[in-house]
This record gives C-alpha cells, structure tokens and sequence, in this order.
C-alpha cells in the first residue's frame, strides 16, 4: 500500500499520469470527428508530417524547446494537409495516393533534417530522437502545461462549434442548405486533427500517433448511441489508453512508450468490437445462432403438421429418420428443443423402431400459425 | 572494370538506391492506380513485426527466409485489414490504421525486449542506412558484392519478371476488374500476389531505406509519373527513371550537406512531383492553365 502511494506521488509518475490524461483527452475527443468523416489516415499523414516541424522548431529555437518544437510541428502537418487538398483537387491523383505522398516526403524531409542537426553537433539534440517513438519519462512539468494549453484550445473550439462539427460531420449538404459555411468547418477539423497530433508528438511519438487519433474513437463508436456519448467515451478511452501504456513504460525501463500506449488502445478496441452490448460482435453471432435454432424449429414443426394433414390425422407420428430425410441433416437436436418448448411428443409406432415425433396442441397452433393457415375454429 | 566499379562507393550506394526505387515503383504502379497505395504504408510497417518474428525463430537477418515471412506478414497486414473492415463495424480506412500499428507496436517492443544485439534498432527500422550498403558484402565469383544491392537487384529482377509476364491481367485487372474476372482472370489473387511482392520488396529494401522512407519509393514515382502520361507501359518507364533521377540527385545533395542519403533520396522523389504538378504535358497546374485561358479566348468568338 505504502509502495503504491509512494508510485504514485512520485514526480515522474505523476507527470505522465497527467500527460497521459491530456493527450488521451485531446485525441479521443478530435479523433471521433476523424473516424466518423473517414479521415483516419490523415492522422497518419499529419503525425508523420510533424517530424520536419518539429527538427525545424529546434532549429529556430536552438534548444529543445517544447512550444517552438510543437508550433513547428503544427505548421509541416498543416502544411501536408493543404498538400493533400490541392493534390486531390488539382489532379487526377486519389486520396491515397495523395496521403501517401505526404506522409512519405514530409517524413523524408524530417529524416534529413533530423540528420542536419545532428551534423552540427548541438550537445541538447539527443531529445529529438524521443519524438519518433515517443518517450513519456522525457515529460517535464513544464511541457505538461505546454500540452495542456493546446489541448484547452481544442476542446474549447469544440465545445464552441459544437453543432456546426455534429452537421458537417454527420449531414454536410444539410449543413450547406442550411448556409453553413461547410468547407471552413471540414477544413478547421482537419487543423484540430493536427493539434491533436501535436498534443500527443511527446509520448507517442510521430509514427504511432495516427493510431491514437482512430483506436479511442472506433472502441468509443461501438458502446455510445450520440455524438455526445461518443466524444466522452472516446475521450475515457484515451485517457485509460495513455494512462496504462505510460505508466508501464516507466514501470519496465527500455520499453519504448508509443508501442505500449497503442497496444493498449487495441486492446480496448478488441474488447468493444467483440463484446459492446448490440453492436458487439459476440452478440450478433448468438443472434443469429438463436434465430437460425428457431427457424430450423420451425421448420421441422411445419413438416410434422404437413406430414399429419396429409394424413388426415392430427397425431400422425413421424418418423425421426424420415424428419431427417427431409431436412437432409439431423434434426434430433432440434426436436429435443421442441421437446423442451412442449410443441412436439415423443411417441411410437410399432411395429417400425427407432423414435417418433407427434405434435402437441400447442405446437399445432404454432405450425399453423408459422404456415400462415387460420385455425379451423374461427374459419 | 566490374570490380572497379564494386569498388565504387557512391556508384554503390547510387545502385542500392536506384534499385530500391525501381524495384518499389514496379507494384507501386498498380497500386496508386487501384487507389490502395496506403496498403504499402500498413504492410512496410507491419513487416517490422515479421523481420523479428523471423529473426527470433531462425536468426536469419536478411535472406530468402526473411523474404517469405515478410511476404507473410504482409498478406496477413492486408487479411486482418480486411478482417475488421469486413465485421461491417469499422470503416476501411479506420481498420488500416488500426492493424499496422498494432503489428509495429508488436514489432517495436520486442526489438526492444530481445534484440539489444542485433544491428535492427528502433532507427534502421524507420531510416534505413543506405549509406553503409558497401560494407556488408558477399563472395560472388571473384567479386565482393553488397547484399543489398545483390538481394535489391534479385528482388527487381522478380518484380519485373512479374510484371512483364502478366501484364495483359495487370492492365485488365487494374482497369476493369469486373471484365479481369468475368474472362477469369482472377483479379483478386492477382491483387494478393501484388502485395506479396509489395512486401518482400520492403524486406529487401528494410536494410537500404527503413519503413517509412520506403513508401516514398512504392507511391511518388508512380503518382509523378501518373502526372505525366495516359500509357501504363509509359507509367512503369517514366516511374522507373524518376526512381533512378532521384537515387542519383538525392545521393549528390545529401552528401553535399552531410545529411540521411536515404532520406534526401525520398525528398528528391518529391520534388519529381512537384516538377510534374507544374510542369506535367497534360495535366501539369501550367498547362491546365494555359487550356483555360485558351478555352475562354475562343469561346466568346
């Protein structure tokens, strides 16, 4: 107990307790906007595109400085992002390929500049390299109220624009008729991705980041009925994310706290695609396990009553072998339910062996009824 | 001569890049055409995974076994993929940036679990170091050959051999794949095999360029040279010389300012773009231009 409080009131742990808890935050909330409008590799594209942003934001400063760094970092991913849109608009080139570009010049323009500085031999360089997988114990508290600040600034222009986002999102020709300005609204999400990006650069680094700004979201997606419940479950979901992959890095030293920090959003998002209620997956397959039972239950109650009225006997016992015959699979296990549902009776009809199945009333009224026939009595 | 110019460091270097970029724009071609180039980002990250996976199983750093896992790291990248997108629940684009950083993450911390030792660390990974190609050679005959350059040209050689022997199917199934099957062409495993190859030219490419630097290979030649002619034929040629265009002048710039080969090789790939988005025949923004202002001069006669 005592070496938990200890953990937990230690300086480090705290600082990436909380930095976990921002960038969590931050990507949760814009990445729901992200997934919804199917942007999610634009996120992949502005985080790589950070790097050159943030080697220049050093460059300029001349020191490891985290608003210079970030502000740089902010500006190349807007950047790609404008290279993006005119690529898409002026040529004939995809998206993907259009994303692909960007993502891959940008980095490549990153990577020299990340081997310019350290060309020029300057002694504090050796904190950029933390920027490619993240680092969460490099976090001072200094660069928490940096994150902070511009995670404020996110939130706040979401909470402000907060029905422009939801219509643009879900409904962009309405929001046109409407008279909103929907290009300007598209093109201040795509700039609230890239804050996103920048917020998280620290401890996830530019290469996993994307997976921040989409894991949080889809887990979210699969658990919330509105854009309301959503956003805060995405946000939750990025923060226990952050938290827990965070805290384990600094736990076990050597391991690198990008990698831990998206596991454990995949983790999340494993668990909320297969057991969400409705949406899960689980769900749906005993759904339909249920409905494929009662149908096949349908369907062999309809063959006993047919078999019975061709008869003209209303307890004709049928023949399991021949029940099986018919459907041309076992249909034990589906008269045994029957059975259980008191629809059928077991019975015999000597001399022939082997079982034989009679309907009950109750299960007469049910054949009938699947069969779309009116009972006699109100005929 | 040939060993004068094994000797050769920066024709070396020149070479491994050239080939990279040939070799990565041949599939490239028919991927930014089907508009899934962005697989080629998923699978060169998700190949991390399966060079260490490969690497703990057999102690095998490059070689045809690494091939082969990396070709099935990639297929089962593009399955999961396709796994989520297909549960109806994620969208195609969400369900690539969920698979390929989970698998690098998988990648990443395992290198940094077990392999301290090995000359695969977190940079190699992401930059590659093209630079030092030359000094990791093999006995062939009499000369001394660079692995890369000798695992680069193997690699460029199969993707040719490939893409020339089915070229009809590639044209077909990239352009009508309705047709490409209904005449059974199977565009589908054609589609597969592409990746397949995607993949293990990535592997081949890992040691020379990293990761990420290796998209830049699979997707700017080929979407420069989209810029720039309506013939695929003509796509896979001018792909090809702008690879090797920017082997050559991103190895002269970079040494000029000391700064990654590889990376300033990526970069020049970029500028290519950028001079075809301008300057491109037919669809360059200038003659797009110059059509309009023609178009509006005749219009009102």
């Amino acid at each position: 107990m005592n070496g938990a409080l200890a953990f937990l009131s230690d300086y480090t742990i705290q600082n990436v307790a909380f930095g976990a808890a921002i960038l969590g935050t931050i990507s949760g909330v814009l990445g729901v906007f992200a997934v919804l409008r199917q942007q999610s590799l634009l996120g992949d594209a502005l985080s790589h595109a950070a790097l050159p942003g943030i080697c220049l934001g050093f460059l300029l400063a001349g020191s490891r400085s985290l608003p210079a760094i970030l502000a740089g970092a902010l500006l190349t991913g807007i950047l790609a992002a404008l290279v993006i849109l005119v690529l898409t608009s002026r040529t004939r080139l995809k998206t993907d390929a259009a994303i692909g570009i960007s993502l891959s010049v940008f980095f490549a323009a990153g990577v020299v500049l990340l081997t310019y500085i350290q060309g020029t031999g300057n002694a504090s360089q050796g904190g950029l390299d933390t920027f490619l997988f993240g680092q969460a114990a490099a976090i001072l508290r200094s660069d928490l109220y940096v994150m902070g600040a511009i995670a404020l600034v996110g939130l706040g222009i979401v909470a402000a624009f907060w029905k422009e986002f939801k219509l643009v999102t879900f409904d962009p020709d309405f929001a046109g008729s409407l008279g909103m300005p929907v290009r300007r609204i598209e093109t201040a999400l795509t700039l609230l991705i890239a804050l996103a990006v920048v917020v998280g650069l620290q401890m996830v680094g530019v290469v996993l980041m994307a997976a921040m700004v989409i894991a949080p979201a889809v887990a979210a997606r699969q658990w919330a009925r509105s854009l309301g419940a959503m956003v805060t479950l995405s946000a939750l979901a990025g923060i226990v994310a952050g938290a827990s992959g965070a805290l384990l890095s600094s736990l076990a030293s050597g391991l690198a706290t990008g990698p831990l920090i998206v596991l454990a959003a995949t983790l999340l998002v494993i668990v909320s695609l297969l057991f969400a209620p409705q949406r899960g997956i689980l769900w749906s397959v005993i759904r339909r396990r249920r409905a494929a039972h009662h149908l096949r239950g349908r369907q062999v109650l309809a063959t006993i009553h047919d078999l019975a009225s061709a008869h003209h006997d209303t307890s004709y016992p049928a023949e399991q072998s021949m029940l099986d015959a018919y459907h041309g699979l076992g249909t034990g296990a589906v008269l045994s339910r029957l059975e259980g549902r008191g629809l059928v009776r077991r019975t015999t009809h000597m001399p022939q062996e082997g079982p034989h199945w009679e309907l009950t009333e109750e299960g007469r009224a049910q054949a009938r009824e699947s069969l779309g026939e009116t009972p006699p009595e109100s005929a | 001569m040939l060993a004068a110019a094994l000797e050769n460091i920066p024709l070396m270097i020149v070479a491994t890049g050239a080939l990279v970029g040939i070799a990565a724009a041949l599939p490239g071609t028919f991927l930014v055409l089907r508009g899934s180039s962005l697989l080629s980002d998923a699978i060169s990250h998700s190949i991390v995974l399966g060079i260490v996976l490969v690497w703990m199983m057999s102690g095998a750093q490059s070689g045809p076994l690494q091939l082969i896992g990396a070709a099935v790291t990639g297929l089962a990248t593009v399955f999961l993929t396709e796994l989520v997108a297909g549960t109806g629940r994620v969208k195609n684009d969400a369900a690539i940036g969920l698979v390929f950083p989970a698998l690098f993450s998988i990648g990443v911390l395992l290198l940094n679990v077990y392999a301290r030792d090995v000359h695969i660390d977190q940079h190699t990974v992401l930059l590659g170091e093209i630079g030092f190609v030359w000094l990791d050679t093999v006995a062939l005959g009499a000369y001394e050959v660079p692995r890369s350059l000798l695992s680069m040209g193997a690699m460029c050689a199969i993707n040719l051999v490939f893409v020339v022997l089915l070229f009809k199917e590639l044209k077909l199934a990239t352009f009508d794949r309705a047709l490409a099957a209904a005449l059974g062409f199977m565009p589908g495993l054609l589609f597969y095999a592409l990746l397949a190859l995607t993949s293990a030219t990535a592997v081949a490419a890992f040691d020379a360029v990293g990761a990420v630097l290796f998209i830049a290979f699979v997707i700017v030649p080929p979407s420069a040279a989209y810029l720039l002619t309506d013939r695929l034929s003509l796509m896979l040629l001018l792909s090809a010389a702008i690879a090797t265009l920017s082997s050559i002048a991103g190895y002269v710039v970079a040494v000029l300012f000391d700064v990654s080969i590889g990376g300033m090789m990526a970069v020049m790939t970029g500028l290519f773009l950028l001079l075809a988005f301008l300057f491109g025949p037919r669809y360059g923004i200038i003659a797009q231009a110059l059509r309009r202002r023609r178009a509006a001069t005749v219009t009102p006669a």
